[in-house]
């Protein structure tokens, strides 16, 4: 049984001039040790999903139907006190910015520490020790006497495996990554992945891991989801998403990475840009972008259905199949 | 490093080290306060001790004038009470009296305002209110109200017991909401950072967040204003004392002495109220540039 199944996810924020859906009918799921990815462009509702799922939404915007299954039991519509005892317990979660994740006035021990006794029975000699071992697991050189450093004295990268250490020494069974490397330079960001994949690997750790860098997802995930204006384009494991794309802005995002091998003159691009919330076309939300449009894609809606070995929503891949 | 070398080394080291401002004012904070805290021990007299003063001592001039007395280094009042053990215990009490009240008003402060800036919304607007009326009075105002009020409401057995406690609460519940507000102000800042997120990410519950991690990071600008009003506090006393509604003559503050020996000062015995006035003022001016300083040092855009 898949450790989380999103169904039919639609988040909305109302505002003044109508109300705007940010996720339209999301539909996934993460199986126990597996790491999904999940990529687009800005604005296409990768970080909404995971604040969806850790029921930290930002009013206005609110949950507003569909359903959030973790192990089992629905999470979307628990109230505050009960989602803060999954929180960090069953479900972690790291940021984009190290600099910034990490108060500046606590030592690194004592926020670690603290994150462990809110959720585990610990009395503070074993939280020391606990905290200095997950200290040694992220790779922080003389752990036992850095344990109560303050963040100012680590680097950005040093930072980033603190808050790694953070978001995985409560033992969660998900960890909701959003851009971890991002704010880290490049030679930095391949040790981080590779940190997570063995600290994941290690402890049978699931990952959601939201990026818009293609290289990381093909580095790191098992499988790999496609957004764009808030819904699905394409989901399916990760090298065949990547070699063999099915849906149009899949193939589009593919070609618009350099690679080593083929020498090109020119990297193709996709033309124009994603629709503002209260702009989506309708049908395929991609349809005014899409080189391969046909009539049908301005009236109908594609579903998310199998194609090959991924699921596309695309009425060319699905009607190239019949 | 040991943390007492690290902290000697500090930037903040370096700037009260550069400013011969705060560390005048600084000495002279700290003169007043050992002064205060070993009166009983520096006094010559106690002016509380009714047997050992003497009739025959009083309005004596201070001791550099010609017909002055060396036991009596600042001179006598009409009592026969030394004028310098008078000011030594009078500060004593202001100190007393201003540092309860400035705690009380950063408990009540702080407390009203991280709850209404972490929850926001509805509780947010009640309490600023709140806020907002009582800064349309005058603090001394306030702080004369609650003292008539609470004296009118407490039997006269226990108003004697409780003086210092009620001027406490007066000055203390006159001065909380600029506090209030800001902590309310860097509360919301601090709400709106990653770390902050984080914590509630990982399960923690508000009032933790709030007193954990918000706190320490709100405190800077807290601690200066907080510095700068136990400066007013002083004065807050001392002008109650000085209306006639603050300490009695028979545990003097520094307001009180200084009323007192008002009704002296066109009769030619000055300095029964011009030494503990100076002595109000020394402290109040040092207390006032060592906060001003406090506040650029803490400010890195100054730096």
């Amino acid at each position: 049984m898949a450790l989380l199944e999103v169904n039919q996810l639609c988040v909305e924020f109302p505002t003044r001039r109508g109300v705007l859906r940010a996720l339209d009918n999301i539909s996934f799921g993460i199986e126990p040790g597996e790491i999904l990815g999940v990529v687009g462009e800005s604005g296409a509702g990768k970080s909404l999903t995971g604040a969806a799922i850790i029921g930290l939404l930002e009013p206005p915007g609110r949950v507003a139907s569909g359903q959030i299954i973790f192990d089992g039991k629905r999470i979307d519509n628990l109230d505050q006190e009960a989602m803060r005892a999954i929180r960090g317990r069953h479900i972690g979660a790291i940021f984009q910015d190290p600099l910034t994740t990490l108060d500046p006035l606590m030592s690194v021990g004592k926020q670690l520490i603290e994150t462990m006794q809110t959720h585990l029975k610990l009395s503070d000699r074993d939280a020391k020790a606990r905290a200095i071992q997950w200290l040694e697991e992220v790779g922080i050189p003389a752990a036992s006497e850095r344990v109560f450093a303050y963040p100012h004295q680590f680097s950005g990268g040093m930072r980033q495996r603190v808050v790694i250490a953070l978001a995985l020494c409560a033992e969660p069974r998900l960890v909701i990554a959003d851009e971890p490397t991002t704010a880290l330079d490049v030679s930095i960001q391949a040790q981080i992945i590779t940190l997570m994949r063995r600290l994941a690997a290690d402890h049978g750790t699931s990952i959601m891991l939201v990026t818009h860098d293609m290289g990381v997802i093909a580095e790191t995930c098992d499988r790999v989801a496609v957004m764009y204006a808030g819904r699905i384009a394409e989901i399916g494991p990760v090298g065949d998403v990547v070699r063999s794309p099915h849906h149009p802005y899949t193939e589009g995002l593919m070609g618009s990475i350099p690679s080593l091998e083929s020498r090109v003159a020119r990297l193709r691009q996709i033309d124009g840009a994603m629709p503002r919330l209260n702009a989506i076309p309708k049908g395929c939300a991609f349809n005014l972008r899409c080189t391969k449009a046909i009539a049908r894609c301005q009236d109908e809606r594609p579903e998310l259905l199998p194609a090959g070995t991924t699921q596309a929503a695309c009425f060319l891949v699905q009607e190239g199949a019949q | 490093m040991s943390a007492i070398s690290r902290f000697l080394d500090s930037d903040f080291v370096y700037s009260f080290r550069r400013s011969p401002v705060a560390v005048v004012s600084a000495v002279v904070v700290l003169i007043i306060v050992l002064c205060a805290v070993f009166a009983p021990l520096i006094s010559p007299h106690d002016p509380f001790d009714l047997a050992s003063i003497s009739l025959l001592d009083s309005l004596k001039p201070p001791a550099f004038s010609p017909d002055g007395d060396w036991s009596f280094p600042l001179g006598t009042d009409d009592q026969g009470r030394d004028v310098f053990s008078s000011i030594l215990y009078g500060t004593r009490i202001s100190m007393i009296v201003a540092v309860l009240a400035i705690s009380f008003s950063l408990v009540v402060g702080i407390t009203v305002g991280l709850v209404a800036g972490y929850a926001g919304g509805a509780v947010d607007a009640v309490l600023m209110r709140i806020v907002d009326v009582q800064l349309t009075f005058p603090a001394i105002l306030i702080a004369l109200l609650v003292d008539g009020v609470v004296r009118a409401v407490l039997p006269p057995a226990a108003q004697d017991a409780l003086q210092l406690d009620v001027i406490v609460f007066a000055i203390g519940i006159s001065r909380w909401p600029q506090f209030a507000r800001t902590v309310r102000g860097s509360t919301m800042i601090e709400r709106g950072r990653d770390y902050v997120m984080a914590a509630r990410v990982i399960g923690i519950s508000s009032p933790r967040i709030m007193v954990s991690h918000i706190l320490p990071n709100v405190l800077g600008p807290v601690l200066v204003i907080a510095t700068l009003n136990l400066g007013l506090a002083v004065l807050d006393e001392a002008t109650l004392s000085f209306l006639g509604v603050g300490l009695p003559p028979t545990q003097p503050s520094l307001g009180t002495l200084i009323r007192f020996g008002n009704n002296f000062l066109f009769s030619g015995e000055w300095w029964i109220t011009i030494f503990p006035g100076l002595t109000l003022a020394a402290m109040v001016l040092s207390i006032n540039l060592l906060g001003d300083w406090l506040r650029d040092a803490l400010n890195p855009r100054l730096r």
